[in-house]
């Protein structure tokens, strides 16, 4: 008896908390990618953006962690279902998933993250993680002492080497003579997850005389941030501002803003201003950028400040034209 | 005093048991992080098994167990421990995968559909043979070479979907999309023709195909010589040799059947859900596969029984991450995980119990 009240109080609260504070109010989800919420990278950054929309309006939203592709379409179609909208796919994985939902369920808005399915009810954002790679290369080519820099990615797909590819012109570009040595952490999924062995990829790294190593790869990153320090090197972030992890060996990091792609989807929709379409995020449209900040002021020098800030804005004129490598599927440059 | 325990009470009741000894510790797990765990059983089966969708998924993913937990079953009864499911069922989807892009815009569906099963059977057989060969005439031990084999597969997957494969202007590592005349047909259009409407699942034919897969397996072990030579060499490599039997034609051969059914899963995922070729399809299918097949008794009918489980604790695990938030994905997978201690590592835990029980009764 008393376990059924406590479920009823339960319920009530639920229902309590799940009763819009206002009619216009939005009920707005989330679909995460494999790697899960807490990433400290990709999906992290995304469930960022959507708690920081959560704390300023009050609006909760749902949320389901994927565990295999075939759940990307059961989860969208369920929200749907229930009313949830806009709906935030988290991932290039899920472009097939939202295309097929986004069209029984004409209403329903979607914002797809890395990936593009063209529907009058989807907006698709992409960034341009190869010019913000750009300019972290630049930072690690003036800065290194040996002449060689690194790179450890995630799993090998198309999206890594964009960021590799990226990197790359920029070392080149500031300097042409400079070594590059690159690896990725492995070929399945755990390859974002694998610390372990991207801190041994990065020590390989720096016992070949790379003294900078740029990580693309997830969670695993962690592990040549961490080899850094016990190797006294440098390491550059991805993806979110992670210079303050490891202050005086973060060189800088490459963000990309998926928090504020999630954190305008949900605002839009609520002020009624939300659109579909293709928005792809450049350096321009500061969808990614380099890090400076307190943690790693010290490492930046006024020079290379000036270089990476002038080639950003060469870049944002059309001055610089950074490859993608994903535009034919190679690295010519 | 211990019996023997009756047929039955092996073959079924300790299997249950386990289950709801499993079930019990998860449920002191769904308390301890404050939720109810009636609840959350409720949530479950009537997210597996309440309407239609439900059904469907259950079914969907029971055709995935059953195909790896036959792949094990066969060759645990040769003596064998394949751990390299995940790899075979890799190349199955592979080879689905290749010949349907080569032919789905020429040939008709009912040619297509034999031509695609025997490429996953064919790819997944030709990933089995090398640790075959190598654990029947080279002495490496089966286990670290089916293993090594998984990452294998996902390397060489990764390379031809990332350099190869993979269609033109896109961002995701994935082939174009098959015609859909090339498409194994689904089960709710299948059944909209006779007339029943059933809610749309990924559910489609190659779920007979498992249950074909289980009756030629069970004929094969038990009622064909091979399956006794098969089973001989599993009982006692020793006693077979004496009796004529070559072990490692056999070994060879019960992992050339083994592959080819892990290889199965390809048909399901490519041809029947996916319809394209993809990397990461077969994630986790090969591995649970295990306790598939420990827990079918190595049996096709418990293997059966095992998937089905499996595919409520797949589907159910997934409505509960969608009903109670507090739940993890990390907390199906330790629920999912207990059931296979309880019922793989721990499956002798509940007989001395029950062998008691049996004796006080025979006694009294």
């Amino acid at each position: 008896m008393k376990f059924l009240a406590q479920a009823a109080v339960g319920l009530g609260v639920a229902m309590l908390a799940a009763m819009p504070a206002r009619a216009d109010d939005i009920k707005p989800a989330v679909v995460f990618d494999l790697g899960g919420k807490f990433d400290k990278s990709f999906n992290q950054g995304v469930a960022g953006g959507a708690d920081k929309f959560t704390k300023e309006t009050g609006i909760k939203y749902t949320d389901f962690v994927a565990t295999n592709d075939t759940q990307f379409e059961q989860a969208h179609r369920r929200f749907a279902e229930r009313g949830q909208d806009p709906i935030i796919g988290v991932g290039f994985a899920q472009a097939d998933a939202v295309g097929k939902v986004a069209k029984d369920f004409p209403k329903t808005r979607w914002t797809i993250i890395d990936g593009i399915a063209n529907l009058p009810n989807v907006q698709s954002v992409l960034f341009k993680e190869h010019e913000g790679s750009f300019l972290v290369g630049i930072a690690a080519a003036m800065k290194t002492k040996t002449g060689k820099v690194g790179f450890v990615g995630g799993m090998d797909i198309p999206l890594i080497r964009r960021f590799q590819c990226g990197y790359e012109q920029g070392v080149k570009w500031a300097n042409p003579k400079i070594e590059i040595i690159a690896n990725m952490t492995g070929t399945t999924p755990s390859a974002w997850n694998d610390p372990a062995r991207a801190a041994e990829l990065a020590k390989g790294q720096f016992e070949r005389g790379v003294d900078i190593i740029y990580a693309a790869a997830g969670a695993s990153g962690l592990g040549v941030y961490q080899a850094a320090v016990d190797n006294k090197k440098l390491a550059i972030g991805v993806d979110s501002n992670q210079n303050y992890l490891h202050p005086g060996t973060m060189l800088t990091s490459m963000v990309k803003h998926v928090d504020v792609a999630a954190y305008n989807s949900f605002m839009a929709a609520k002020n009624g201003t939300w659109k579909p379409g293709i928005s792809v995020l450049g350096l321009k449209e500061g969808g990614v950028d380099w890090a400076l900040d307190q943690y790693n002021e010290k490492l930046i020098t006024p020079a290379m400040k000036a270089k990476i800030e002038q080639a950003k804005a060469d870049i944002i004129d059309g001055k610089i034209k950074v490859v993608d490598y994903m535009a034919s599927n190679n690295c010519k440059y | 005093m211990r019996v023997p325990l009756p047929r039955w009470a092996d073959m079924a009741l300790i299997p249950v048991a386990n289950v709801v000894l499993a079930l019990f510790a998860a449920g002191l797990i769904v308390l301890i992080i404050g939720e109810n765990p009636l609840k959350a059983v409720r949530i479950m089966v009537a997210g597996a098994l309440g309407d239609s969708e439900g059904v469907g998924y259950t079914l969907y993913y029971a055709t995935n167990y059953i195909f790896t937990g036959l792949a094990v079953a066969v060759a645990f009864h040769a003596g064998l421990f394949n751990i390299g499911g995940e790899g075979q069922a890799y190349l199955g989807g592979l080879g689905v995968g290749l010949v349907l892009l080569a032919f789905d815009r020429v040939l008709p569906l009912a040619a297509l559909i034999p031509l695609a099963v025997l490429a996953a059977a064919l790819f997944g057989a030709a990933w089995a043979f090398i640790p075959a060969y190598l654990q029947a005439y080279r002495g490496s031990h089966i286990v670290i070479t089916t293993i090594m084999f998984n990452f294998l597969a996902s390397a060489l997957m990764v390379y031809l979907m990332v350099n190869v494969l993979i269609a033109p202007h896109q961002m995701s590592p994935e082939s174009r999309e098959l015609a859909p005349g090339a498409w194994l047909p689904q089960v709710k259009p299948v059944l909209a023709a006779i007339g029943v409407t059933v809610a749309r699942s990924p559910l489609n034919l190659s779920f007979l195909l498992a249950l074909l897969a289980c009756v030629g397996v069970w004929a094969y072990l038990w009622h064909t010589p091979w399956g006794y030579e098969l089973r001989t060499v599993g009982q006692s490599e020793r006693a077979a040799v004496y009796a004529g039997v070559k072990p490692g034609r056999i070994i060879v051969v019960a992992m050339l059947v083994s592959g080819a059914l892990a290889g199965f899963v390809g048909v399901n995922e490519i041809m029947g859900v996916h319809h394209r070729l993809l990397l990461n399809f077969n994630l986790g299918y090969g591995f649970t596969g295990i306790a598939v097949a420990l827990m079918g008794r190595n049996h096709p009918v418990g293997v059966v029984l095992a998937g089905l489980l499996f595919g409520i604790l797949s589907q159910g695990g997934a409505e509960l991450a969608f009903e109670i938030p507090a739940i993890t994905p990390e907390m199906i997978v330790v629920i999912q995980g207990l059931i296979i201690l309880f019922s793989g590592a721990l499956a002798n835990f509940s007989r001395p119990f029950f062998e008691r029980v049996f004796a006080a009764t025979a006694r009294a």
